[in-house]
């Protein structure tokens, strides 16, 4: 179920702001690469190019290639939304849809998507609930708003939301920043458990959580504020924080950044 | 400025003195006791100088209420909370004065209007019946209200609606900018300057005869720019993130903006609605142009003359007699009492709608 993703030479742009600048690595399947670096530097634009919600944001642009094994993301005739559909994406705060129940929110995207029957919607909206380790606490309240849950139960609803359409890959832009320390575990846990099936890319601004969850981490960085930010090395999470190969990384990591 | 705080900081800590938290207070009933006394006299002055005017008692009472507060609290509290309680006490009597006329406007029209409302009045029309006699009601003028200003809603809602959608989620070019400028322009339209478009349009270029369809379409004109600007500010106020929360799970936008925007937005885009129906029902001008108006029940808006609510109290009023003005005064309660009901009707829907937080 898992796919690799290979980047080629990205950068992108906010109208004429170049945000990122000529950024290439490759993304293995079935394990978890996160993105670290200081503020602005270009973590979340470059993961939102990875599924075209850049181009979401007015003015946004991109160049460059970015092939999930092999097909083009930014290729002609490539649907933006099917792009989405492979490629899922849990954000910073949680967002939970306040019109629709902790059920309808799990299958929102399927039902958005066309039509399910009932007996398969059930389904899968207690795999999806299961997979993100929520099911034992909702379970009894499935109709209630969603919007009703704690900020970790929120959270983990939305990552319910994110694999109930099965995708190949699952973008997380600072999932935990909104959260305690106790949901913080369970969603690292959970992702833990999500590496199995799915390839996972985490923004993060806690450098223990990427030394914790993940197998490969980016370092980013940008020369001055204005400048574009830039992929400064990418490697094994245990080589980047015990011998990273660029100065300026382990400046950052040990805290002797700026 | 600097030099100003820097001034008044020895005197402030010279104020603070031993027991620096605490300060003399007014009592709580202060206010209200300061209320009255200024109320009476207000009044007192009033009769004394035998001002003919309640408002001028008003006024003197209400100039006296701010600066008897503010003199009592600068002699007790000190200068820093007196400015508070000016503020405070002007916001009560701006308050007051914003209440008054919408409080004495709906007395006037139940006590008056109260006589003749019964369910006869209701249900007929003042067919057959002279402005100079008693009886009659008003059922042909709410018939026609009800049907120009729904004829009216049917379609000025739906354009209004999409238009919005176009602003708020594709718009952002040349094109949003100039419908909106033009939205902007429609919402000063008058509305007699709505009803001759459609006069000289409708009735004398396409030479359709009087109807209630033509009233609609003018009342259409004015309502659009209403839905449109209060559907716009609804739909803004949709956080984005819902919006990347959907497209994330790779629902189209067209999708997205069905299933997941309007539904959020729902309760404020209803009571905008209900608030620009609420303001087309009253017009008359366009009807007086465009529906002639009719004493008898047409249930046909599409053909012939009707009347209206509006219409039927300047017509009556213009009649100038006893037994009209109650009807005038007994229609603008059915009007009041209409408008009313949307918005409530309105404010339910608002509230049954709205995303529910609880547990």
């Amino acid at each position: 179920m898992a796919k690799r993703i290979d980047v080629s030479g990205l950068t992108a742009y906010y109208g004429s702001h170049k945000a990122i600048e000529d950024i290439s690595m490759t993304v293995e399947p079935r394990s978890v690469t996160a993105f670290i670096g200081p503020s602005g530097c270009g973590k979340s634009t470059f993961l939102r190019t990875l599924n075209r919600m850049h181009e979401v944001t007015p003015g946004g642009r991109v160049e460059g290639k970015v092939l999930l094994d092999d097909e083009s993301l930014y290729g002609p005739g490539v649907d933006p939304v099917a792009v989405r559909r492979t490629i899922g994406m849990v954000f910073q705060r949680p967002n939970p849809f306040p019109t629709m129940s902790i059920y309808d929110n799990v299958a929102a995207g399927l039902r958005l998507n066309g039509a399910y029957r009932k007996s398969e919607l059930d389904g899968v909206v207690e795999k999806s609930l299961r997979g993100a380790n929520l099911w034992n606490e909702v379970k009894d309240r499935l109709n209630k708003p969603g919007s009703g849950l704690s900020g970790g139960q929120q959270q983990r609803l939305c990552i319910a939301r994110a694999i109930a359409v099965e995708p190949q890959v699952l973008l997380m832009d600072e999932p935990c920043s909104a959260l305690d320390p106790i949901s913080t575990i369970a969603i690292e846990d959970l992702i833990g458990e999500l590496k199995e099936q799915y390839t996972i890319v985490i923004v993060t601004h806690n450098m223990q959580q990427a030394a914790r969850v993940s197998d490969r981490t980016a370092f980013f960085n940008l020369a001055a504020i204005g400048q574009p930010g830039k992929l400064i090395e990418i490697d094994d999470t245990e080589r980047i924080f015990s011998n990273p190969s660029v100065q300026a990384t382990e400046d950052y990591i040990s805290g002797r950044f700026g | 400025m600097s030099n100003a705080v820097l001034d008044t900081s020895p005197v402030d800590s010279a104020d603070r003195g031993s027991d620096s938290l605490r300060h003399a207070r007014l009592p709580r009933w202060a206010p209200l006791g300061i209320a009255v006394l200024s109320a009476a006299l207000g009044s007192a002055v009033g009769l004394v100088a035998d001002l003919s005017s309640k408002a001028q008692w008003g006024l003197i009472a209400a100039l006296l209420f701010v600066g008897i507060t503010f003199a009592l609290t600068t002699a007790v509290e000190g200068v820093r909370q007196a400015r508070d309680r000016l503020a405070t006490s002007l916001v009560w009597v701006c308050f007051i004065a914003a209440l008054v006329p919408l409080a004495s406007l709906v007395w006037e029209t139940v006590v008056r209007g109260i006589g003749l409302l019964d369910g006869y009045f209701l249900t007929h029309s003042m067919s057959g019946l002279r402005d100079l006699q008693p009886g009659g009601g008003v059922y042909h003028a709410l018939i026609g209200t009800v049907q120009q200003v729904g004829l009216a809603a049917l379609i000025a809602a739906p354009i209004g609606l999409l238009t919005a959608i176009y602003l708020v989620e594709y718009g952002g070019g040349k094109l949003a900018r100039a419908v909106t400028f033009f939205v902007d322009v429609m919402t000063g339209i008058p509305s007699i300057v709505a009803g001759l478009f459609v006069l000289s349009f409708w009735i004398i270029l396409l030479d359709f005869g009087y109807s209630g369809w033509a009233g609609a379409m003018a009342l259409a004109i004015l309502m659009m720019p209403i839905v449109v600007r209060s559907t716009e500010e609804m739909l803004k106020l949709v956080p984005n993130e819902l919006r990347e929360a959907s497209l994330a799970l790779g629902v189209p936008k067209w999708r997205t903006i069905l299933k997941v925007v309007l539904p959020t937005a729902i309760g404020g885009i209803t009571t905008g609605v209900m608030l620009a129906v609420a303001r087309i029902a009253g017009e008359t001008a366009p009807v007086m142009l465009l529906v002639f108006g009719a004493a008898s029940i047409n249930n046909n808006p599409f053909e012939g003359p009707q009347s209206s609510l509006p219409y039927f109290i300047w017509q009556q009023f213009k009649a100038g007699n006893q037994y009209a003005y109650d009807r005038a005064w007994a229609a603008a309660l059915v009007l009041i009492g209409l408008v009313m009901l949307l918005n409530l009707l309105a404010r339910g829907i608002a509230r049954w709608k709205a995303p529910k937080a609880g547990r």
